[in-house]
Protein backbone atom coordinates (compact mmCIF):
# COMPACT_ATOMS: atom_id res chain seq x y z
CA UNK A 1 0.00 0.00 0.00
CA UNK A 2 2.71 2.12 0.26
CA UNK A 3 4.45 1.40 -2.24
CA UNK A 4 1.69 2.38 -4.13
CA UNK A 5 1.26 5.30 -2.48
CA UNK A 6 5.05 6.61 -2.88
CA UNK A 7 4.21 5.39 -6.87
CA UNK A 8 1.09 7.80 -6.87
CA UNK A 9 3.84 10.55 -5.53
CA UNK A 10 6.08 10.21 -8.07
CA UNK A 11 3.57 9.93 -10.80
CA UNK A 12 1.72 13.38 -9.41
CA UNK A 13 5.03 15.21 -9.21
CA UNK A 14 5.95 13.82 -12.61
CA UNK A 15 2.40 15.41 -13.91
CA UNK A 16 2.93 18.60 -12.12
CA UNK A 17 6.45 19.16 -13.39
CA UNK A 18 5.91 18.20 -16.70
CA UNK A 19 2.52 20.99 -16.91
CA UNK A 20 5.06 23.67 -15.18
CA UNK A 21 6.95 22.39 -18.59
CA UNK A 22 4.67 23.47 -20.82
CA UNK A 23 3.74 26.93 -19.08
CA UNK A 24 7.92 27.56 -18.98
CA UNK A 25 8.24 26.71 -22.77
CA UNK A 26 6.43 29.15 -24.23
CA UNK A 27 7.57 31.83 -22.03
CA UNK A 28 11.52 30.72 -22.59
CA UNK A 29 10.37 31.00 -26.19
CA UNK A 30 9.60 34.39 -26.52
CA UNK A 31 12.26 35.81 -24.49
CA UNK A 32 14.03 34.56 -26.56
CA UNK A 33 12.45 35.70 -29.88
CA UNK A 34 12.85 39.20 -28.07
CA UNK A 35 16.57 38.75 -28.73
CA UNK A 36 16.19 37.54 -32.27
CA UNK A 37 16.50 39.59 -35.54
CA UNK A 38 12.90 39.91 -37.04
CA UNK A 39 14.42 37.80 -39.99
CA UNK A 40 15.58 35.12 -38.21
CA UNK A 41 12.42 34.83 -35.87
CA UNK A 42 10.70 34.85 -39.79
CA UNK A 43 13.39 31.73 -40.70
CA UNK A 44 12.92 30.18 -37.09
CA UNK A 45 15.74 29.92 -36.45
CA UNK A 46 16.75 28.50 -33.36
CA UNK A 47 20.63 29.63 -32.62
CA UNK A 48 20.09 33.21 -34.13
CA UNK A 49 22.37 35.78 -33.39
CA UNK A 50 21.95 37.68 -29.70
CA UNK A 51 20.70 41.29 -30.43
CA UNK A 52 18.96 43.79 -28.30
CA UNK A 53 17.84 45.82 -31.39
CA UNK A 54 14.19 44.62 -30.59
CA UNK A 55 14.44 46.16 -26.69
CA UNK A 56 16.31 49.52 -28.35
CA UNK A 57 13.54 50.06 -31.05
CA UNK A 58 10.78 50.14 -28.14
CA UNK A 59 12.49 52.03 -25.93
CA UNK A 60 14.04 54.95 -27.94
CA UNK A 61 12.61 55.04 -31.58
CA UNK A 62 10.14 57.72 -32.88
CA UNK A 63 7.27 55.39 -33.72
CA UNK A 64 7.71 53.79 -29.89
CA UNK A 65 7.87 55.31 -26.79
CA UNK A 66 7.60 52.15 -24.18
CA UNK A 67 8.93 53.49 -21.40
CA UNK A 68 6.13 56.18 -21.28
CA UNK A 69 3.75 53.08 -21.81
CA UNK A 70 5.46 51.47 -18.57
CA UNK A 71 5.06 54.79 -17.11
CA UNK A 72 0.97 55.68 -17.66
CA UNK A 73 0.29 51.87 -16.29
CA UNK A 74 2.13 52.35 -13.13
CA UNK A 75 0.59 55.75 -12.41
CA UNK A 76 -2.86 54.53 -13.52
CA UNK A 77 -2.42 51.55 -11.89
CA UNK A 78 -0.73 52.53 -8.42
CA UNK A 79 -3.08 55.57 -7.59
CA UNK A 80 -5.85 53.42 -8.57
CA UNK A 81 -5.01 50.30 -6.46
CA UNK A 82 -4.46 52.79 -3.26
CA UNK A 83 -7.61 54.10 -4.06
CA UNK A 84 -9.37 51.24 -3.99
CA UNK A 85 -7.69 49.86 -1.17
CA UNK A 86 -8.54 52.28 1.22
CA UNK A 87 -12.32 52.90 -0.03
CA UNK A 88 -12.50 48.81 0.29
CA UNK A 89 -10.98 49.01 3.61
CA UNK A 90 -12.97 51.47 5.29
CA UNK A 91 -16.21 50.43 3.76
CA UNK A 92 -15.31 46.32 4.90
CA UNK A 93 -14.91 47.16 8.63
CA UNK A 94 -18.06 48.79 8.66
CA UNK A 95 -20.06 46.26 6.86
CA UNK A 96 -18.13 43.47 8.63
CA UNK A 97 -18.25 45.02 11.97
CA UNK A 98 -20.70 47.66 12.32
CA UNK A 99 -24.17 46.51 11.57
CA UNK A 100 -25.46 49.22 8.97
CA UNK A 101 -29.13 48.97 7.79
CA UNK A 102 -29.33 45.69 6.11
CA UNK A 103 -30.64 47.00 2.90
CA UNK A 104 -27.77 49.04 2.33
CA UNK A 105 -25.32 46.03 2.68
CA UNK A 106 -27.68 43.62 0.83
CA UNK A 107 -27.80 46.41 -2.50
CA UNK A 108 -24.21 47.29 -2.03
CA UNK A 109 -22.36 43.67 -2.07
CA UNK A 110 -25.55 42.39 -4.22
CA UNK A 111 -24.93 45.13 -6.67
CA UNK A 112 -20.59 44.92 -6.43
CA UNK A 113 -21.23 40.99 -7.30
CA UNK A 114 -23.67 41.14 -10.16
CA UNK A 115 -21.22 43.88 -11.28
CA UNK A 116 -17.93 42.13 -10.99
CA UNK A 117 -19.98 39.66 -13.06
CA UNK A 118 -20.59 41.65 -16.07
CA UNK A 119 -18.14 41.65 -19.16
CA UNK A 120 -16.31 45.45 -18.57
CA UNK A 121 -16.70 45.92 -22.11
CA UNK A 122 -20.52 46.74 -21.70
CA UNK A 123 -19.26 49.59 -19.48
CA UNK A 124 -16.59 51.10 -21.00
CA UNK A 125 -18.80 52.58 -23.92
CA UNK A 126 -21.01 54.50 -21.79
CA UNK A 127 -17.71 55.70 -19.52
CA UNK A 128 -16.48 56.93 -22.97
CA UNK A 129 -19.50 58.90 -23.44
CA UNK A 130 -19.69 59.61 -19.88
CA UNK A 131 -15.86 60.89 -19.72
CA UNK A 132 -16.34 62.10 -23.04
CA UNK A 133 -18.89 65.01 -22.33
CA UNK A 134 -17.05 65.49 -19.31
CA UNK A 135 -14.00 66.55 -20.96
CA UNK A 136 -12.11 63.70 -19.70
CA UNK A 137 -11.46 61.27 -22.18
CA UNK A 138 -7.66 60.26 -22.55
CA UNK A 139 -6.62 61.57 -19.17
CA UNK A 140 -5.47 59.71 -16.41
CA UNK A 141 -8.20 60.55 -14.06
CA UNK A 142 -10.70 59.13 -16.52
CA UNK A 143 -8.56 55.89 -16.59
CA UNK A 144 -7.93 55.91 -12.79
CA UNK A 145 -11.59 56.16 -12.20
CA UNK A 146 -13.03 53.37 -14.43
CA UNK A 147 -9.88 51.34 -12.86
CA UNK A 148 -11.25 52.05 -9.11
CA UNK A 149 -14.53 51.30 -9.47
CA UNK A 150 -13.86 48.18 -11.75
CA UNK A 151 -11.21 46.68 -9.12
CA UNK A 152 -13.82 47.55 -6.26
CA UNK A 153 -16.01 44.90 -5.79
CA UNK A 154 -13.34 42.42 -5.79
CA UNK A 155 -11.40 44.31 -2.80
CA UNK A 156 -14.62 44.87 -0.97
CA UNK A 157 -15.31 41.20 -0.75
CA UNK A 158 -11.79 39.80 0.16
CA UNK A 159 -11.34 43.26 2.74
CA UNK A 160 -14.50 42.20 4.53
CA UNK A 161 -13.42 38.40 4.42
CA UNK A 162 -9.93 39.64 6.34
CA UNK A 163 -11.59 41.83 8.74
CA UNK A 164 -14.06 39.01 9.48
CA UNK A 165 -11.08 36.99 10.64
CA UNK A 166 -10.36 39.34 13.39
CA UNK A 167 -12.11 38.57 16.41
CA UNK A 168 -15.11 40.54 17.52
CA UNK A 169 -14.08 40.52 20.92
CA UNK A 170 -11.13 42.91 20.03
CA UNK A 171 -13.29 45.34 18.41
CA UNK A 172 -16.23 45.49 21.51
CA UNK A 173 -13.20 45.21 24.35
CA UNK A 174 -11.99 48.72 22.36
CA UNK A 175 -15.40 49.98 22.01
CA UNK A 176 -15.34 49.67 25.82
CA UNK A 177 -12.69 51.32 26.79
CA UNK A 178 -14.53 54.18 25.28
CA UNK A 179 -12.76 54.20 21.44
CA UNK A 180 -14.58 55.90 18.79
CA UNK A 181 -15.35 53.47 15.60
CA UNK A 182 -12.51 56.06 13.77
CA UNK A 183 -10.05 54.80 16.50
CA UNK A 184 -10.82 51.14 16.64
CA UNK A 185 -10.08 51.35 13.19
CA UNK A 186 -6.99 53.16 13.27
CA UNK A 187 -5.51 51.64 16.37
CA UNK A 188 -6.84 47.84 16.06
CA UNK A 189 -8.35 46.91 12.33
CA UNK A 190 -5.70 48.65 10.13
CA UNK A 191 -2.82 47.33 11.76
CA UNK A 192 -4.10 44.03 11.96
CA UNK A 193 -5.32 43.83 8.37
CA UNK A 194 -2.47 44.74 6.96
CA UNK A 195 -1.98 41.32 5.62
CA UNK A 196 -5.09 41.30 4.28
CA UNK A 197 -4.40 44.78 2.20
CA UNK A 198 -1.33 43.59 0.80
CA UNK A 199 -3.52 40.17 -0.26
CA UNK A 200 -5.96 42.34 -1.71
CA UNK A 201 -3.89 44.89 -3.12
CA UNK A 202 -1.97 42.99 -4.77
CA UNK A 203 -4.81 41.28 -7.06
CA UNK A 204 -6.37 44.55 -7.73
CA UNK A 205 -2.57 45.44 -8.76
CA UNK A 206 -1.88 43.20 -11.05
CA UNK A 207 -5.67 43.35 -12.92
CA UNK A 208 -5.17 46.78 -13.17
CA UNK A 209 -1.76 46.58 -14.58
CA UNK A 210 -3.15 43.85 -16.96
CA UNK A 211 -6.02 45.81 -18.17
CA UNK A 212 -6.55 46.27 -22.07
CA UNK A 213 -10.41 46.64 -22.54
CA UNK A 214 -10.58 49.91 -20.26
CA UNK A 215 -7.15 51.18 -21.24
CA UNK A 216 -8.05 50.56 -25.11
CA UNK A 217 -10.71 53.13 -25.36
CA UNK A 218 -10.46 55.52 -22.82
CA UNK A 219 -6.94 56.29 -22.98
CA UNK A 220 -5.40 58.53 -25.99
CA UNK A 221 -1.36 58.92 -27.44
CA UNK A 222 0.14 60.42 -24.37
CA UNK A 223 -1.64 58.21 -21.94
CA UNK A 224 -1.41 55.07 -23.96
CA UNK A 225 -0.45 51.50 -21.06
CA UNK A 226 1.55 49.08 -22.25
CA UNK A 227 -0.83 46.43 -22.87
CA UNK A 228 -2.18 48.69 -25.26
CA UNK A 229 0.65 49.16 -27.16
CA UNK A 230 2.17 45.54 -27.53
CA UNK A 231 -1.32 45.37 -29.24
CA UNK A 232 -0.63 48.11 -31.66
CA UNK A 233 2.27 45.82 -33.01
CA UNK A 234 0.12 43.35 -34.06
CA UNK A 235 -1.38 45.75 -35.99
CA UNK A 236 1.53 47.32 -37.88
CA UNK A 237 1.53 46.83 -41.57
CA UNK A 238 4.06 44.13 -40.83
CA UNK A 239 3.58 42.83 -37.54
CA UNK A 240 6.82 43.70 -35.58
CA UNK A 241 7.01 40.52 -33.86
CA UNK A 242 10.46 40.92 -32.29
CA UNK A 243 9.22 44.16 -30.59
CA UNK A 244 6.41 42.61 -29.64
CA UNK A 245 7.95 39.80 -27.96
CA UNK A 246 10.59 42.56 -26.02
CA UNK A 247 7.51 44.51 -25.37
CA UNK A 248 5.44 41.32 -23.54
CA UNK A 249 8.72 40.62 -21.47
CA UNK A 250 9.19 44.34 -20.18
CA UNK A 251 5.36 44.59 -18.59
CA UNK A 252 5.57 41.28 -17.32
CA UNK A 253 8.09 42.71 -15.02
CA UNK A 254 5.74 43.63 -12.08
CA UNK A 255 4.44 39.97 -11.96
CA UNK A 256 7.54 38.31 -12.18
CA UNK A 257 8.46 40.61 -8.92
CA UNK A 258 5.25 39.52 -7.61
CA UNK A 259 5.95 36.07 -7.39
CA UNK A 260 9.71 36.37 -6.36
CA UNK A 261 8.53 39.16 -3.41
CA UNK A 262 5.04 38.83 -2.53
CA UNK A 263 4.12 35.13 -3.59
CA UNK A 264 2.40 34.42 -0.21
CA UNK A 265 0.05 37.62 -0.78
CA UNK A 266 -0.57 36.68 -4.30
CA UNK A 267 -1.93 33.27 -3.49
CA UNK A 268 -3.36 34.25 -0.29
CA UNK A 269 -5.66 36.60 -1.97
CA UNK A 270 -6.47 34.03 -4.78
CA UNK A 271 -7.05 31.29 -2.38
CA UNK A 272 -9.21 33.50 0.06
CA UNK A 273 -12.52 33.22 -2.06
CA UNK A 274 -12.33 30.16 -2.66
CA UNK A 275 -10.76 27.71 0.44
CA UNK A 276 -12.59 28.86 3.70
CA UNK B 1 -21.31 62.41 35.54
CA UNK B 2 -22.68 65.01 33.05
CA UNK B 3 -19.14 65.44 31.43
CA UNK B 4 -19.62 61.65 31.03
CA UNK B 5 -23.03 61.67 29.45
CA UNK B 6 -21.69 64.28 27.21
CA UNK B 7 -18.33 62.69 26.15
CA UNK B 8 -21.14 59.33 25.07
CA UNK B 9 -22.78 61.86 23.04
CA UNK B 10 -19.91 63.08 21.25
CA UNK B 11 -18.48 59.39 20.67
CA UNK B 12 -22.34 58.38 19.66
CA UNK B 13 -22.27 61.32 17.22
CA UNK B 14 -18.59 60.64 16.26
CA UNK B 15 -19.78 56.81 14.98
CA UNK B 16 -22.66 57.91 13.47
CA UNK B 17 -20.52 60.05 10.87
CA UNK B 18 -17.82 57.19 10.67
CA UNK B 19 -20.75 54.72 9.60
CA UNK B 20 -21.74 57.24 7.00
CA UNK B 21 -18.46 58.39 6.03
CA UNK B 22 -16.60 55.02 5.80
CA UNK B 23 -19.75 53.52 3.39
CA UNK B 24 -19.99 57.01 1.45
CA UNK B 25 -17.19 56.44 -1.16
CA UNK B 26 -17.39 52.72 -2.08
CA UNK B 27 -21.52 53.83 -2.64
CA UNK B 28 -20.51 56.57 -4.62
CA UNK B 29 -18.05 55.14 -6.47
CA UNK B 30 -20.41 52.55 -7.47
CA UNK B 31 -22.83 54.47 -8.13
CA UNK B 32 -21.95 57.20 -10.16
CA UNK B 33 -19.60 54.70 -12.37
CA UNK B 34 -21.46 51.70 -12.82
CA UNK B 35 -25.07 52.16 -11.92
CA UNK B 36 -25.84 55.41 -13.33
CA UNK B 37 -23.99 53.90 -16.97
CA UNK B 38 -26.61 51.63 -16.74
CA UNK B 39 -29.31 53.73 -17.18
CA UNK B 40 -27.15 55.53 -19.61
CA UNK B 41 -27.02 52.90 -21.86
CA UNK B 42 -30.56 52.54 -21.81
CA UNK B 43 -31.02 56.47 -22.28
CA UNK B 44 -28.80 55.75 -25.17
CA UNK B 45 -29.84 52.83 -26.38
CA UNK B 46 -32.98 54.31 -27.71
CA UNK B 47 -31.14 57.25 -29.35
CA UNK B 48 -28.83 57.60 -32.61
CA UNK B 49 -25.73 59.11 -31.69
CA UNK B 50 -23.77 61.59 -33.52
CA UNK B 51 -20.47 63.46 -32.43
CA UNK B 52 -19.91 66.87 -33.66
CA UNK B 53 -16.82 68.48 -32.01
CA UNK B 54 -16.95 66.32 -28.71
CA UNK B 55 -20.15 66.34 -27.86
CA UNK B 56 -23.10 64.25 -28.44
CA UNK B 57 -25.83 64.87 -30.57
CA UNK B 58 -28.77 62.93 -29.37
CA UNK B 59 -31.68 61.77 -31.44
CA UNK B 60 -34.60 60.17 -29.85
CA UNK B 61 -35.12 56.47 -32.43
CA UNK B 62 -37.70 54.66 -30.46
CA UNK B 63 -36.79 50.85 -29.98
CA UNK B 64 -35.05 50.97 -34.02
CA UNK B 65 -32.16 49.79 -32.01
CA UNK B 66 -33.52 46.91 -30.30
CA UNK B 67 -35.65 45.95 -33.43
CA UNK B 68 -32.18 45.74 -35.58
CA UNK B 69 -30.32 44.05 -33.15
CA UNK B 70 -32.44 41.19 -32.74
CA UNK B 71 -33.23 40.86 -36.68
CA UNK B 72 -30.66 42.50 -38.57
CA UNK B 73 -27.42 41.81 -36.52
CA UNK B 74 -26.26 38.30 -37.18
CA UNK B 75 -22.62 39.38 -35.88
CA UNK B 76 -23.66 39.86 -32.39
CA UNK B 77 -25.74 36.63 -32.59
CA UNK B 78 -22.57 34.71 -33.81
CA UNK B 79 -20.55 36.24 -30.84
CA UNK B 80 -23.34 35.22 -28.28
CA UNK B 81 -22.90 31.49 -29.47
CA UNK B 82 -19.16 31.67 -29.55
CA UNK B 83 -19.28 33.08 -26.27
CA UNK B 84 -21.48 29.92 -24.87
CA UNK B 85 -19.44 27.20 -26.88
CA UNK B 86 -16.15 29.12 -25.30
CA UNK B 87 -16.91 29.32 -22.23
CA UNK B 88 -18.38 26.49 -21.63
CA UNK B 89 -15.25 24.18 -23.86
CA UNK B 90 -12.25 26.05 -22.26
CA UNK B 91 -13.78 26.02 -18.67
CA UNK B 92 -15.30 22.36 -18.90
CA UNK B 93 -11.22 21.29 -19.99
CA UNK B 94 -9.69 23.47 -17.29
CA UNK B 95 -12.14 22.12 -14.48
CA UNK B 96 -11.02 18.63 -15.58
CA UNK B 97 -7.52 18.76 -15.98
CA UNK B 98 -7.06 21.05 -12.80
CA UNK B 99 -9.10 19.36 -10.63
CA UNK B 100 -7.19 15.39 -11.91
CA UNK B 101 -3.60 17.24 -11.39
CA UNK B 102 -4.50 18.53 -8.36
CA UNK B 103 -5.75 15.17 -6.86
CA UNK B 104 -2.40 13.68 -8.14
CA UNK B 105 -0.03 15.96 -7.20
CA UNK B 106 -2.33 16.23 -3.42
CA UNK B 107 0.33 12.96 -2.48
CA UNK B 108 3.22 13.98 -3.83
CA UNK B 109 6.43 14.82 -1.72
CA UNK B 110 6.40 18.61 -1.16
CA UNK B 111 9.74 19.06 -2.62
CA UNK B 112 9.86 22.39 -4.63
CA UNK B 113 6.96 23.31 -4.16
CA UNK B 114 7.16 27.17 -3.56
CA UNK B 115 9.01 26.70 -7.21
CA UNK B 116 6.03 25.20 -8.75
CA UNK B 117 3.26 27.35 -7.15
CA UNK B 118 5.70 30.05 -8.87
CA UNK B 119 5.59 28.34 -12.21
CA UNK B 120 1.71 27.89 -11.83
CA UNK B 121 1.26 31.32 -10.90
CA UNK B 122 3.13 33.29 -14.10
CA UNK B 123 0.08 32.63 -16.60
CA UNK B 124 -2.17 34.06 -13.98
CA UNK B 125 -0.34 37.10 -13.49
CA UNK B 126 1.15 38.15 -16.39
CA UNK B 127 -1.00 40.45 -18.88
CA UNK B 128 -3.50 38.58 -21.26
CA UNK B 129 -2.65 40.85 -23.75
CA UNK B 130 1.16 39.40 -23.72
CA UNK B 131 -0.49 35.74 -23.54
CA UNK B 132 -2.46 36.68 -26.48
CA UNK B 133 0.94 37.92 -27.97
CA UNK B 134 3.14 35.20 -27.09
CA UNK B 135 0.68 32.27 -28.50
CA UNK B 136 0.13 34.42 -31.75
CA UNK B 137 3.65 34.21 -32.36
CA UNK B 138 4.15 30.43 -31.35
CA UNK B 139 0.85 29.00 -33.56
CA UNK B 140 1.40 31.47 -36.31
CA UNK B 141 1.20 29.33 -39.97
CA UNK B 142 4.61 29.87 -41.54
CA UNK B 143 7.18 30.15 -38.62
CA UNK B 144 5.26 29.13 -35.19
CA UNK B 145 7.10 26.53 -33.20
CA UNK B 146 4.16 24.50 -33.12
CA UNK B 147 3.98 23.73 -36.58
CA UNK B 148 7.72 23.92 -37.08
CA UNK B 149 7.15 20.80 -34.31
CA UNK B 150 4.34 19.13 -36.54
CA UNK B 151 6.47 19.28 -39.34
CA UNK B 152 9.44 17.82 -37.52
CA UNK B 153 6.95 14.84 -36.78
CA UNK B 154 6.23 14.09 -40.21
CA UNK B 155 3.14 15.80 -39.66
CA UNK B 156 1.02 18.20 -41.99
CA UNK B 157 1.15 21.93 -41.10
CA UNK B 158 -2.51 23.12 -39.51
CA UNK B 159 -3.39 27.03 -40.11
CA UNK B 160 -4.25 27.33 -36.43
CA UNK B 161 -5.68 30.64 -36.22
CA UNK B 162 -6.41 31.38 -40.04
CA UNK B 163 -8.70 28.23 -40.71
CA UNK B 164 -12.08 29.24 -39.40
CA UNK B 165 -12.62 25.50 -38.70
CA UNK B 166 -9.85 25.39 -36.16
CA UNK B 167 -9.76 29.19 -34.92
CA UNK B 168 -12.23 28.87 -31.65
CA UNK B 169 -10.74 25.28 -30.96
CA UNK B 170 -7.21 27.41 -31.53
CA UNK B 171 -8.34 30.13 -29.14
CA UNK B 172 -10.02 27.16 -26.30
CA UNK B 173 -6.60 25.53 -26.29
CA UNK B 174 -5.16 28.60 -25.22
CA UNK B 175 -7.47 29.65 -22.71
CA UNK B 176 -7.08 26.34 -20.68
CA UNK B 177 -3.13 26.76 -21.24
CA UNK B 178 -3.83 29.84 -19.46
CA UNK B 179 -6.72 28.99 -16.67
CA UNK B 180 -5.68 25.57 -15.83
CA UNK B 181 -2.85 26.37 -13.15
CA UNK B 182 -5.81 28.60 -11.54
CA UNK B 183 -7.93 25.63 -11.29
CA UNK B 184 -5.23 23.49 -9.65
CA UNK B 185 -3.78 25.96 -7.38
CA UNK B 186 -7.47 26.20 -5.93
CA UNK B 187 -8.53 22.81 -6.02
CA UNK B 188 -5.26 21.92 -4.60
CA UNK B 189 -5.37 24.26 -1.95
CA UNK B 190 -9.16 22.58 -1.15
CA UNK B 191 -7.87 19.12 -1.02
CA UNK B 192 -5.40 20.22 1.71
CA UNK B 193 -7.43 21.58 3.90
CA UNK B 194 -9.56 18.56 3.77
CA UNK B 195 -9.68 16.93 7.05
CA UNK B 196 -7.49 14.28 7.04
CA UNK B 197 -9.85 12.32 9.67
CA UNK B 198 -12.64 11.46 7.49
CA UNK B 199 -10.46 9.89 4.51
CA UNK B 200 -8.96 7.56 7.79
CA UNK B 201 -12.38 7.12 9.02
CA UNK B 202 -14.23 6.52 5.38
CA UNK B 203 -11.34 3.78 4.24
CA UNK B 204 -13.29 0.98 6.62
CA UNK B 205 -16.09 1.53 3.63
CA UNK B 206 -14.24 2.43 0.52
CA UNK B 207 -13.67 -0.24 -1.54
CA UNK B 208 -10.92 1.35 -3.80
CA UNK B 209 -9.67 5.00 -4.40
CA UNK B 210 -12.26 5.44 -6.95
CA UNK B 211 -14.94 5.37 -4.41
CA UNK B 212 -13.17 7.19 -2.24
CA UNK B 213 -13.28 10.15 -5.13
CA UNK B 214 -16.73 9.46 -5.64
CA UNK B 215 -18.30 9.57 -2.38
CA UNK B 216 -15.74 11.35 0.08
CA UNK B 217 -13.95 13.73 -1.87
CA UNK B 218 -16.00 14.84 -4.56
CA UNK B 219 -18.61 15.83 -2.17
CA UNK B 220 -15.85 17.42 0.73
CA UNK B 221 -14.72 19.30 -2.35
CA UNK B 222 -17.97 20.72 -3.38
CA UNK B 223 -18.11 24.30 -2.23
CA UNK B 224 -14.11 25.29 -3.54
CA UNK B 225 -15.43 23.47 -7.20
CA UNK B 226 -18.36 25.11 -7.36
CA UNK B 227 -16.43 28.63 -6.60
CA UNK B 228 -13.96 28.00 -8.59
CA UNK B 229 -16.24 26.91 -11.51
CA UNK B 230 -17.87 30.43 -10.73
CA UNK B 231 -14.86 32.29 -10.98
CA UNK B 232 -14.12 30.72 -14.10
CA UNK B 233 -17.09 31.59 -15.79
CA UNK B 234 -17.52 34.77 -15.36
CA UNK B 235 -13.84 35.80 -16.21
CA UNK B 236 -14.58 33.49 -19.83
CA UNK B 237 -17.52 35.42 -20.45
CA UNK B 238 -15.67 38.80 -20.25
CA UNK B 239 -13.00 37.42 -22.79
CA UNK B 240 -11.33 39.84 -24.81
CA UNK B 241 -7.62 40.55 -24.65
CA UNK B 242 -6.44 37.42 -25.31
CA UNK B 243 -8.73 37.20 -29.05
CA UNK B 244 -7.77 40.79 -30.09
CA UNK B 245 -4.54 39.91 -29.92
CA UNK B 246 -4.83 36.32 -31.54
CA UNK B 247 -7.38 36.59 -34.07
CA UNK B 248 -8.93 39.44 -33.72
CA UNK B 249 -12.58 38.05 -33.67
CA UNK B 250 -11.61 36.66 -37.46
CA UNK B 251 -11.19 34.57 -39.84
CA UNK B 252 -15.37 35.70 -40.23
CA UNK B 253 -17.04 35.34 -37.37
CA UNK B 254 -14.97 32.27 -36.41
CA UNK B 255 -13.73 34.07 -33.06
CA UNK B 256 -16.11 36.36 -32.87
CA UNK B 257 -17.61 36.90 -29.10
CA UNK B 258 -19.59 39.18 -27.54
CA UNK B 259 -16.86 41.93 -25.97
CA UNK B 260 -15.63 42.36 -29.37
CA UNK B 261 -19.03 43.26 -30.59
CA UNK B 262 -19.53 45.76 -28.30
CA UNK B 263 -16.42 47.00 -29.04
CA UNK B 264 -16.37 47.34 -32.87
CA UNK B 265 -19.90 48.18 -32.89
CA UNK B 266 -19.45 51.31 -30.28
CA UNK B 267 -16.24 52.61 -31.11
CA UNK B 268 -15.15 51.09 -34.50
CA UNK B 269 -17.93 51.55 -35.83
CA UNK B 270 -19.11 55.03 -34.06
CA UNK B 271 -22.62 53.71 -33.21
CA UNK B 272 -23.38 54.69 -29.95
CA UNK B 273 -27.09 54.07 -29.64
CA UNK B 274 -26.53 50.25 -31.12
CA UNK B 275 -23.47 49.59 -28.68
CA UNK B 276 -25.80 50.78 -25.64
CA UNK B 277 -28.41 48.72 -27.13
CA UNK B 278 -25.98 45.53 -27.66
CA UNK B 279 -24.24 46.18 -23.81
CA UNK B 280 -28.24 46.52 -22.39
CA UNK B 281 -29.03 43.11 -23.85
CA UNK B 282 -25.89 41.55 -22.60
CA UNK B 283 -26.49 42.76 -19.10
CA UNK B 284 -30.11 41.63 -19.08
CA UNK B 285 -28.68 38.42 -20.83
CA UNK B 286 -26.13 37.79 -18.20
CA UNK B 287 -28.21 39.29 -14.65
CA UNK B 288 -31.03 36.23 -15.99
CA UNK B 289 -28.26 33.85 -16.35
CA UNK B 290 -27.00 34.91 -12.63
CA UNK B 291 -30.14 34.52 -11.20
CA UNK B 292 -31.02 31.48 -12.64
CA UNK B 293 -27.39 30.33 -11.29
CA UNK B 294 -28.09 31.51 -7.89
CA UNK B 295 -31.82 29.42 -7.72
CA UNK B 296 -30.16 26.27 -8.49
CA UNK B 297 -27.59 26.24 -6.29
CA UNK B 298 -29.57 27.51 -3.40
CA UNK B 299 -32.10 24.94 -4.49
CA UNK B 300 -30.13 22.02 -4.56
CA UNK B 301 -28.96 23.38 -1.09
CA UNK B 302 -32.06 23.60 0.58
CA UNK B 303 -32.57 19.79 -0.96
CA UNK B 304 -29.21 18.69 0.96
CA UNK B 305 -30.13 20.45 3.84
CA UNK B 306 -33.49 18.67 4.22
CA UNK B 307 -32.71 14.79 2.99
Amino acid sequence: MSAMRSLGGIGGNLIAWGYALIILGPMVWILSNSFKRQIDILMGTTIAPFTLINYQQIINSRQSQFLWNLWNSAVVSVISTLLVLVIATVAAFTVARLQPPRWVTFILLGWALVFHMLPTLTFVGSWYVMFTQAGLHGTYTALILAQVVHGLPMALFLMIGFVMNIPNELVQAARLDGCTYAQVFRHLILPLSLGGMAAAGALAFISAWSDFAIALNLSNKETMTAPVAIATFAQEHQILYGQMAAASMLSMIPALAFIMFGQRFVVRGLLAGAVK
Amino acid sequence: MATRSLDAARIERANLWWRIGSLAPAIIVLAVLSIWPVFNLAYLSLADVKWLSGSAVVEFVGLRNFHELFTGESVYWAGVRNTIVFAVCAVTLQMIFGFTMALAVRRASKIGRSVLTAVFLLPIVIPPVVIGAMWRLLLGRDFGIVNSLLAFFGLPMVDWLGDPRSALMSVIIVDVWHWTPFVFLLTLAGLESLDQEVFEAAKLDVKNSWQELRYVTIPLMMPTILITLAFRMILSFKVFDEIFLLTGGGPGTATEVISFSINRVFFAQDRVGMGSAMSLVTILGVAVLIVLANTVVSRRRKQRVSA
